[in-house]
């Protein structure tokens, strides 16, 4: 039972496992909905999805299951003004003896798909476009023996639209193929914990230890909870090429804030020179010396960058080759100024790894962070934790002798 | 039983079928939604509407798994054995039942909210995987199995600031509470303030909607905002034709705008308006 519903979801992409189905059929057995289409939309909508992102596809899963739709799904991709009643044409029979249809049913709807992906603007009259009041086949308060009707109100033969046709939840629906939860998973390796703050949390040895100093006279010794300690430093390329990958970035940053209690973050643009800033809207008037940021942060921060560094090799490699303002020093200086400081830097890269051989700058920046560049994906981010994690143990071998 | 919308407490078809199903079939129902669309007061409301107890685990970012099932308290029982008390041969005295223990064990079958879900720490959900879908948990210090004589009705809120894991997701069944529609929410304000005039309300709904049309706006107002707004509307006794008139912000903007630039973007629209139209 509902076994084709189930895979028909399944088809449309849905992660509806068999555990939910088989609770569907037991609220069905239960008597929760009994002979109610709309109910059943209810009910099977929430058992079997569970964000509503996928509500969309819900609907149109379920609009296809149950059949008659297909018009009802164009009509919600046409701007509704192009189907204002601005025009009703009244034709003669003669006329309408005139129009020929234009095929199938199949062809029609090939056809008008075609049409909307040309068409631009609103359209009244006329016998091609799509619009209101024309003799074209598709559009509304006109005349066609074959036509599509689109988004028409009054007396048809058609069924009226029903609540998954009109597809509220569209705006909701996201194919995060980054999603949230799994990056900041990936981003949880990269803890160190560390206990500060306030005492809160019973030390037992230190009790134990206190308490026998006492010659048993109960002495509680307490310590701060364990805080994951570490501390990042995240500067974001904007703008330009990176305007691509608006939406990793967005995942990356939301789920870095998420999970460290130490996070700072600045933007540059395709180089960082002499300056960063915080807030993109007020990048020319609210600027941080990048000399400044060197001198604020500790080494103890780990910096990632994140960017796409395609540009031209000259915006790296030589003075005055910034293309937003004049850089006394290259950006390669002012890269290397920021490696020495931090010595614990990866890249992030959202451009494919297939890609990065045919961009000289990518081959630049990838030498001067010494080989440490990863793309942006979740085994990236991985990888790139490891060598962040990595490193630190490096370099904290040849620490005690300094001290 | 089936819950329907109360004298106080409006609720919409689809979210009374959501609610009779989980109920009906004991499972927990994940409730998600813009801040402000009640999805704490449905608990409230449910709870009132069966007569039965209403327990609520309010979570937070520091809240942990094992808080909601018990917590045992080796301080004092440090301290008492310091002062010879009789207490502290038996560790059962120091075992503290959380909120889902009181819950499993309430003499009838209450309703357990856990609220805002989210806040908490991302392995949270996954710590409560068994203790929801088998109603039962060991506890280790006295070997004691605390098992639900009568399945809660659990009700979990989310507002979507972290994302839930796949095998917590199996488990519930899930509803996204969608703002209500005009009619909708005519019947919510009539709920609250039963002797509102009605050109009043429906002048100030058409603003509010107007309102939330507004692209781009950091905070849009909500069923809660609208209800405060309608309540200082008629504590200062303002005239509907004072609301329709475009001069500037509506009244008592405070109450729907929270966020500073909203307000500025407010304002310089209607500055727009008030210039096309003269």
């Amino acid at each position: 039972m509902l076994i084709e519903f189930f895979l028909c979801l399944r088809k449309h992409g849905l992660k509806t496992s068999l555990t939910e189905l088989l609770d569907l059929l037991g609220a069905l057995e239960r008597g929760v909905v009994f002979g109610n289409v709309d109910d059943f939309y209810t009910l099977s909508r929430l058992v079997l999805v569970k964000d509503e992102s996928q509500y969309d596809r819900f609907d149109r899963a379920f609009a296809e299951y149950f059949e008659g739709v297909e018009q009802v799904d164009l009509a919600s991709a046409i701007p509704a003004d192009w189907l204002e009643r601005s025009l009703q044409r009244q034709l003669s029979d003669e006329d309408k003896a005139k129009l020929q249809a234009l095929g199938g049913l199949d062809e029609l709807l090939r056809t008008f798909r075609e049409r909307l992906a040309e068409q631009q603007k609103r359209h009244a009259g006329g016998n091609k476009w799509i619009g209101t009041g024309g003799t074209s086949p598709f559009g509304a308060y006109g005349y066609h023996p074959e036509g599509i009707r689109i988004g028409q109100d009054g007396s048809n033969a058609r069924r009226a639209v029903k609540v998954w046709d009109k597809r509220e939840f569209r705006d909701l629906d996201g194919d995060a193929e980054l999603a949230n939860r799994n990056l900041q998973l990936a981003l949880r390796k990269l803890r160190k914990f560390a206990r500060t703050g306030a005492a809160e949390e019973l030390d037992l040895n230190g009790t134990i230890r206190a308490t026998s100093q006492k010659g048993g006279l109960l002495d509680l010794q307490w310590q701060p909870e364990r805080h994951n300690a570490v501390k990042v430093l995240l500067l974001f390329d904007v703008g330009g090429s990176m305007d691509d990958y608006i939406y990793e970035c967005e995942q990356l940053f939301s789920a870095a804030r998420n999970e460290f209690k130490h996070l700072e973050f600045f933007y540059f643009h395709n180089c960082v020179y002499e300056h960063v800033w915080k807030d993109n809207n007020r990048r020319y008037d609210e600027k941080l010396p990048l000399l400044e940021l060197i001198n604020r942060y500790g080494r103890d921060y780990k910096l990632i960058f994140v960017g796409d560094a395609t540009m031209g090799p000259y915006e790296i490699a030589y003075p005055g080759g910034s293309v937003e303002h004049w850089n006394e020093e290259a950006g390669a200086v002012w890269m290397q100024r920021l490696l020495n400081h931090f010595t614990d830097a990866v890249w992030l890269n959202p451009q494919p790894t297939s890609h990065w051989r045919y961009y000289q700058s990518i081959d630049l920046m990838q030498q001067l962070m010494s080989q440490r560049m990863y793309p942006l994906t979740l085994d990236g981010i991985s990888m790139a934790i490891t060598t962040l994690l990595k490193k630190s143990v490096a370099t904290a071998v040849p620490s005690p002798s300094n001290s | 039983m089936s819950f329907a919308s109360t004298e106080s407490y409006i609720v919409a078809d689809d979210l009374g079928l959501a609610v009779n199903a989980a109920v009906t079939l004991e499972k927990p129902l994940l409730l998600k939604g813009e801040p402000g669309t009640g999805k704490t007061r449905l608990a409230e409301e449910l709870a009132a509407s069966l007569g039965v107890p209403l327990i609520r685990w309010q979570i937070k970012s520091t809240t942990k798994a094992q808080q909601g099932l018990y917590e045992y308290d080796a301080v004092s029982r440090l301290r008492d054995s310091q002062l010879g008390s009789e207490k502290v041969h038996d560790i059962a005295n120091y075992i503290k039942p959380g909120k889902l223990w009181q819950a499993f064990t309430a003499a009838e079958r209450p309703v357990l909210l856990i609220d805002e879900i989210d806040k908490a720490d991302i392995e949270f959900p996954n710590d409560l995987l068994h203790e929801l879908d088998q109603m039962e948990f060991h506890v280790y210090e006295t070997g004691e199995q605390v098992r639900a004589e009568h399945r809660p009705i659990v009700i979990i809120t989310s507002n979507n600031e972290k994302e839930l894991p796949d095998a917590f997701l199996r488990r519930c069944f899930f509803h996204y509470i969608k703002f209500p529609d005009a009619d909708t929410l005519a019947k919510i304000v009539q709920v609250h303030y039963p002797d509102i005039r009605k050109d009043l309300l429906s002048s100030a709904l058409e603003v509010f909607f107007d309102l939330r049309q507004v692209p781009s706006l950091k905070k849009k107002p909500s069923t809660s905002e609208l209800i405060d707004w309608l309540k200082l509307l008629l504590a200062e006794d303002i005239k509907p034709a004072e609301l329709s008139k475009s001069n500037g912000l509506m009244p008592m903007f405070g109450a729907l705008l929270k966020n500073e630039q909203d307000v500025q973007l407010v304002e310089k629209l209607a500055f727009m308006a008030r210039r096309q139209s003269s």
